[in-house]
């Protein structure tokens, strides 16, 4: 009776398979989304790498320090609960500098004046630099700040502690990580 | 005399174009509304989609602090913005950039509006095509709403 | 005790809805009608049952009763009485059963209303209703369940919260609770939530109806239509109601002057009202013509699934938001009952293609069926900027692994356009005919209406020559205004003249004797004056920032404020308030004093900014306190907005409710008029 209109070409089989595609394109990217969402930071496999060159110029590679316990440190000038574990972080790193263990102070977004203002109110020594387009904080997959990382002396991550570090706790960790020995 | 008094004065007017130069080059103290012009650009690169003129955050107010540091060293408001994009990378701009992977965002939408013209098209082709059933008596577009009301009047009474 | 009552009350309605769905497909495919019956009343028990445990969770709201886990997470000792109510919703879990409740009220309702005039669609539309009903149950009752208590167990350092009581562990009670969110604590939280859920979920019926006439095969009458236009009007302007409702919410509390972000999740509720409102008119044209009948359906279950997708980014945190809940378990469930929604209504109306042939033709491109048709299409391309503009960060960073942020001005940009040639064809529709428009009529029709605007663009362009890229976007609300405007005026002067009616009365009579029509006009009314605030926020806005100290003033377009002074107070639910005072100026002449404060509630360690704002239908004063010397007060730094137009937004969401209740009115005499002027009349102005 009515004659095939143009408009039936758009719901034909090509048109539905197009339809379905795109929709399960999309079911994919949100699945993407939830998965990424739900993921926390990195716990555990090989520390991701990266190279960090710090405020006082110093540059430190992750790939390099393998043999040696890595402390990995994200923080933020504007951070309280930071400025809670910062003294506890430099004096760990004072007792234990020279045995093995390294400390990286990893800055997350945050302003060259008050990190520095920071780093001096605190006496900091070990190596901090800003993470520059938060390359290395996207790796880590960090949720916020401070969180802070454990390297093995084989490069493999042996966990994190997100929130303040209280004494001992890092000191106990160090002293595990140390003592690791392979085969 | 005269030239000696000539020369004193064009000295002084040249130390003071210096002067004005140089002061300008130091930079007057940004104002506030200076700042948030460029922090309107930006994203905070911490709080989930809050523009950086409007967070109240310290990590927004050192960032601001930072904004005005610039501005008051000369910067032009696109140094600034390529600065906080090497630092925090790119979702730090409220507006995607225009090359690149993120074109995408710009001509897509652009690409459907095209695609929305041309199946329009088609099914009005296809609207008009088909004949139509029986000749429908086009409208005498000189009724007037008076005779209108009063047709529907006598309508409603029939009822 | 009464936790208990909710609990099983929650588990008993999510037995039934089970029931329900099973029962009606199974009645409905084997024709038992004894089944789909007893479905249905399966059905119509859920709604009190889950009204049961709603009281009984707002009893325990109310009474405080901290050991169970959402009281206190949501609920504390310094929260007001109706605080405590609204902190129903405040939460997941109890915004989940909220959701869940308002669904069952709504089904329960069509029910009984619809039960003996459309049995064949019953089962289907109860079958629907119904999974997702025990859909949303079910998350209550497995995965965020309000009743659920803390529990501490022996040795462990971190509370459970639970329903059933772990091994080893103790009841655990604390001695105040969380309390709302400092940014919830606002008129706005009575308001916004529960409209926005009522949108939401009212759309279920129109696509339950739909989804039932595709496997009826009778998708091709109009039937589905006619029975849900009042749902889908209902639905629609709760919608309407609640994103209106959250923008001010926004601007009152957000403190960043104005009412619409563009964030993902006020995103995410404006797609659905998009394609919502281009339903609520391709079904006109399906009733009216037999036209866009696979259109209409498509727009529904678009409609429907983009309500689901609103609420599944809202609450599983998959796009990062300010609005968003705290991440939750939420997220894979949804996600599958999403997925199968969307991929099986897709796969049912392609199945039924070929019961949806259209009747009905034009001839002419100039013609309200064309007007319509390149209106959806509008609808349809800004619904598609939005979605692609929400949802590209996710795709940028899943294919080069970098995040963007794609913020108002791409948003401004792309759909303003989009925006404006929908308002233009919103003035214009109304006076093409059905069929086929002739260009001199048209031009006939819609001269006068042209003139004005031109006039007014002229003297409001006058008025804002600073701005004049502003001219066009004024002309158009110009030109909509004098068409509207123009359309009432004929009305009124035909009835005068015809029955010698006073103006008043030949207005109130214009509305009774179509409802439909007239009740439209008004709408588009209201949405023209929602437009007005829209384009004085985005072309004339002011702001200014200093820092005063007292007796100095901020001045900003023809106003200026005088500082003051500033003091602190405790206030009264957990908050120590910083209030500053300043003196409004006009020119010379002193209007009144403002008194912006920064609230910082101390339990939560967060604070909120509370504006003063100084409203005419004109425009907007918005002043907030951004900092003040702390040492010794003598200075303080504001920020001045001038918002003109704004008020503008408020009262065009009335005027928009007032058209759409008179829209929605029911009326007999409507119908015969309806049928008479389709067949016989079809007049100049179309109908």
């Amino acid at each position: 009776m009515t004659p095939e209109i143009p408009k039936r070409k758009w719901l034909s089989k090509s048109g539905q398979t197009i339809t379905f595609a795109i929709v399960l394109a999309l079911l994919s990217l949100l699945a993407f989304g939830l998965a990424k969402a739900s993921n926390g930071p990195v716990e555990s496999g090989m520390a991701p790498d990266f190279t960090l060159t710090g405020y006082d110029g110093r540059t430190v590679s992750l790939s390099q320090l393998r043999g040696q316990v890595v402390i990995v440190n994200f923080w933020a000038s504007w951070c309280p609960p930071c400025r809670e574990e910062a003294a506890y972080l430099e004096q760990t790193w004072r007792k234990y500098q020279g045995q093995g263990v390294v400390f990286i102070g990893v800055d997350w977004v945050d302003t060259q004046k008050e990190a520095l203002a920071y780093i001096k109110e605190f006496d900091i020594t070990y190596i901090n630099g800003p993470d520059l387009r938060t390359i290395i904080a996207d790796a880590y997959n960090i949720k916020g700040v401070p969180e802070t990382f454990y390297v093995a002396k084989n490069g493999e991550l042996r966990g994190v502690q997100i929130g303040p570090l209280q004494s001992p706790v890092l000191d106990q960790k160090i002293e595990e990580l140390l003592s690791e020995t392979y085969p | 005399m005269v030239r000696k008094l000539l020369v004193i004065l064009a000295i002084a007017t040249a130390v003071l174009f210096a002067g004005i130069i140089a002061a300008k080059a130091q930079g007057k103290v940004p104002t506030d509304d200076e700042v948030n012009a460029v922090a309107k650009k930006l994203y905070c690169p911490v709080c989930p989609n809050t523009p950086l003129d409007v967070c109240e955050t310290k990590a927004c107010q050192d960032w601001r602090a930072q904004i005005r540091d610039e501005l008051s060293a000369g910067w032009s408001e696109q140094q600034i913005l390529d600065y906080f994009v090497a630092q925090y990378g790119e979702r730090v701009l409220a507006e995607p950039q225009r090359k690149g992977f993120s074109s995408l965002v710009w001509m897509l939408p652009v690409i459907a509006v095209l695609f929305g013209v041309v199946i329009v098209w088609q099914v009005l082709r296809g609207w008009q095509s088909g004949r139509s059933r029986a000749p429908v008596n086009p409208p005498d577009p000189n009724i007037s709403p008076e005779t209108l009301a009063r047709i529907e009047e006598e309508l409603k009474e029939m009822k | 005790m009464l936790a208990d009552i909710g609990l099983f009350a929650t588990a008993f309605a999510f037995l039934l809805s089970v029931y329900a769905t099973i029962f009606s497909i199974l009645g409905g495919l084997r024709e038992r009608h004894a089944w789909v019956k007893s479905a249905r009343n399966a059905t119509l028990l859920v709604f009190p049952l889950l009204t049961l445990a709603v009281l009984m969770l707002v009893y325990l709201l109310y009474t405080l009763d901290f050991s169970i886990a959402y009281v206190a997470d949501v609920s504390s000792q310094a929260m007001s009485p109706f605080l405590r109510i609204t902190a129903l919703w405040g939460g997941q879990q109890g915004s989940v059963l909220f959701w869940a409740w308002l669904m069952s009220g709504f089904v329960a309702a069509v029910l009984l209303r619809k039960w003996q005039r459309d049995r064949e669609f019953m089962p289907y539309v109860i079958a629907v209703t119904m999974l997702t009903t025990a859909f949303f149950i079910g998350l209550v009752v497995f995965i965020t369940n309000p009743f659920a208590r803390l529990w501490h167990v022996t040795g462990a350092q971190d509370l459970i919260t639970s329903v059933l009581q772990p091994a080893n562990s103790m009841p655990y009670i604390p001695a105040d609770g969380g309390g709302l969110n400092p940014l919830l604590r606002h008129f706005g939280m009575v308001g916004h939530p529960p409209t926005t859920y009522l949108g939401f979920t009212g759309f279920i019926i129109p696509f339950a109806f739909a989804i039932a006439a595709l496997i009826t095969g009778k998708a091709r009458d109009d039937e589905w239509i006619r029975t849900t236009r009042r749902w889908t009007l209902v639905a629609w302007i709760f919608l309407t109601i609640g994103l209106v409702l959250g923008g001010r919410w926004a601007y009152d509390v957000l403190g960043w002057g104005g009412f619409w972000g563009w964030d993902p999740v006020e995103n995410a509720m404006l797609m659905p009202w998009l394609t919502g409102t281009a339903f609520l008119h391709s079904v006109m044209m399906a009733e009216k013509r037999g036209m866009l009948k696979v259109w209409s359906m498509v727009l529904i279950i678009l409609t429907y699934s983009l309500s689901l997708f609103g609420t599944f980014i809202t609450r599983t945190g998959v796009i990062g938001s300010v609005h968003a809940f705290a991440k939750s378990a939420l997220g894979p469930a949804f996600f599958l009952f999403i997925g199968l929604t969307f991929l099986g209504s897709i796969s049912l109306l392609f199945s039924r293609l070929k019961t949806l042939k259209s009747e009905h033709r034009v001839e002419s491109f100039v013609s309200r069926e064309a007007a319509f048709l390149v209106q959806n299409m509008l609808f349809l391309a800004i619904t598609f900027a939005v979605f692609w503009g929400t949802i590209f960060p996710m795709i940028s960073e899943l294919v080069t692994g970098t995040k963007i942020t794609v913020g108002p001005p791409y948003f401004r940009q792309v759909t303003g356009p989009l925006f404006a040639a929908l308002l233009l064809l919103m003035s214009i529709a109304p006076f093409f005919s059905w069929h086929k428009q002739t260009l001199p009529n048209l031009l006939r029709a819609i001269l006068f209406p042209l003139l004005s605007s031109f006039v007014g663009a002229g003297i409001w362009g006058y008025l804002h020559r600073m701005h004049p890229s502003s001219i066009f976007a004024l002309w158009i609300a110009s030109f909509v205004l004098s068409a509207i405007l123009y359309e009432f005026w004929k009305g009124i002067r035909a009835r005068m003249t015809s029955r010698q009616e006073n103006p008043l009365t030949a207005l109130v009579n214009l509305f009774r004797r179509n409802h439909g029509r007239y009740g439209g006009y008004l709408i588009h009314l209201g949405v023209i004056m929602i437009a007005l605030g829209f384009i004085g926020d985005s072309y004339f806005k002011q702001e200014t920032q200093g820092t005063v100290s007292a007796g100095e003033s901020l001045a900003l377009g023809g106003y200026s404020l005088r500082y003051d002074g500033i003091r602190g107070y405790q206030g009264s639910d957990g908050r120590d308030i910083v209030e500053a005072s300043l003196s409004l100026f006009q020119g010379d002449q002193a209007l009144r004093s403002l008194s912006p404060r920064r609230d910082f509630f101390t339990v939560q360690q967060q604070p909120t900014t509370i504006p003063a704002v100084y409203s005419t239908l004109g425009e907007d004063v918005y002043v907030l306190l951004v900092d003040w010397n702390n040492q010794d007060m003598s200075t303080a730094t504001f920020k001045v907005f001038l918002n003109p137009l704004i008020n503008w937004t408020w009262l065009g969401a009335i005027i928009m409710v007032l058209g759409t209740v008179i829209a929605a009115w029911h009326s007999n005499q409507q119908e015969a008029s309806y049928v008479l002027k389709t067949v016989a009349l079809a007049p100049e102005t179309g109908d």
